[in-house]
């Protein structure tokens, strides 16, 4: 895997980690609950290299 | 609080169920293998890595068939499904690798050029998954791919993507393109690493003719036709005008543009030895005003909304109510790439290519193309190559 590609992946894990964060930390608002999930799933799939 | 947890909880069991669900398709089409038969004029299977090696064990990776003649003649390389959506490209070659024998020359054939596009997918443009061929022993089940390789195997893309050596501004997502990264360098992209494969296929085999099959929209001009660059041209015109006269279908010649850069009709020429010819074939399938992108378009090319833009003039091809089926383009491509290899025969005799066995247009519309598909369960099994 090139570095550049490697660079990304890690990237990415760190934005799922933020996303998971600000999921767990919401107290409230169940529609931002629903869209950090949604953003959550490009985000999985391809740290899953399914797609 | 508990009440926001327990929601929370909900919400990922749904989230977790959803990417199950479809993460798990995915994962099956990206790992979905088509089983091929190796026909009696196989005579050696080779891998692209063993002219790259830095695609060995990457998804880019993909079979080399050879069909070598007894007597020694000219070679020809044939490529198909450079464009993983234009799925007759791919059917021409199974077909030639099935069941052609050569009798001169060395017929070379990659029936899945770019791989990684294979194993990739179009959702946001519904596209299936799957297609399956009628055959006599039953359906042979297909993937359907993407124009561009899989983000998987090459990531990110750039903001432009700068072609090389011509440094061409081209789209971004031309990076993926393997009709855009030709002739290829050894340390770019893995998909420049590609074609710079085939083109090492091209310097150390001597190859006279490539042959790079695709299929386009029928809203667009460079449709029906052979693509050829100055050089092919000649090869090009008797083989359109040889096929019309002979076996009644149309298919032009587009030249070449020098000042487009990438393409394999363009780089082949420009950078080796070898006559480059890009086959395309109509295929209503890609066509943007479309109903839905089902198989059975895929398969028999009928929509009424491209009937009423041929009734308004708007197609680049002839167009009517049995729309652009299957068979006519595969049967097309066999019998172009047939016809381009005889005329090169005739135009320099000491590298001619001899081949039987490849059905023609007539054949293909006549019998469908499954006719030409061997049953992998009744065939040798050193015979069969997955992986495709």
């Amino acid at each position: 895997m090139p570095l550049i590609m490697i660079i990304y992946y890690i990237l990415t894990i760190c934005i799922i980690g933020l996303v998971v964060w600000n999921f767990a930390r919401e107290k409230k608002n169940i529609q931002d609950l629903i869209l950090y999930l949604l953003v959550l799933i490009p985000l999985l799939l391809r740290i899953i290299r399914v797609k | 609080m508990a009440r926001m947890w327990i929601v929370k909880g909900i919400l990922v069991a749904l989230f977790l169920a959803m990417i199950m669900v479809g993460g798990t398709e995915l994962y099956r089409h990206r790992h979905f293998d088509v089983p091929v038969v190796a026909g009696p004029g196989v005579t050696k299977v080779s891998v692209l890595s063993d002219y790259c090696p830095a695609l060995k064990g990457t998804m880019a990776d993909t079979a080399v068939f050879f069909l070598e003649g007894k007597d020694k003649g000219g070679k020809v390389l044939l490529m198909a499904n450079t464009h993983a959506n234009e799925p007759e490209g791919l059917l021409a070659a199974l077909i030639i690798i099935e069941n052609a024998i050569v009798e001169k020359g060395t017929l070379i054939v990659i029936p899945e050029f770019n791989h990684s596009a294979s194993r990739n997918t179009r959702p946001g443009d519904g596209y299936p998954l799957y297609y399956e061929i009628k055959t006599e022993w039953g359906k042979k089940k297909f993937r359907m791919g993407n124009r561009d390789a899989s983000p998987l195997d090459q990531w990110p893309d750039p903001d432009v993507y700068i072609h090389y050596p011509d440094r061409q501004l081209l789209s971004f997502i031309d990076a993926r393109n393997t009709n855009r990264t030709w002739p290829g360098r050894l340390n770019g992209p893995r998909m420049e690493k590609v074609t710079f494969a085939a083109m090492e296929i091209m310097r150390r085999e001597k190859i006279d003719v490539a042959i790079d099959i695709h299929g386009a929209e029928t809203m667009f001009p460079v449709t029906n036709c052979i693509v050829a660059p100055e050089k092919s041209q000649k090869i090009a015109t008797m083989a359109a005008l040889t096929v019309k006269a002979r076996e009644g279908f149309d298919n032009h010649v587009e030249p070449s543009p020098a000042g487009f850069r990438g393409l394999s009709h363009r780089e082949i020429g420009d950078f080796s030895d070898t006559l480059p010819f890009l086959l395309e074939a109509p295929i209503p399938f890609l066509d943007q005003p479309t109903g839905p992108k089902t198989v059975n378009l895929l398969l028999d090319g009928k929509d009424p909304f491209l009937l009423s833009l041929s009734q308004k003039k708007k197609l680049f091809v002839p167009y009517d109510e049995s729309g652009w089926p299957l068979e006519k383009r595969v049967g097309q491509h066999c019998s172009v790439a047939l016809e381009i290899m005889r005329q090169f025969s005739n135009k320099t005799p000491e590298r001619a290519i001899v081949a039987q066995g490849i059905p023609r247009y007539a054949d293909i519309v006549g019998n469908g193309v499954g006719y030409y598909f061997h049953d992998p369960k009744k065939a040798q099994k050193d015979k069969i190559y997955l992986g495709l």
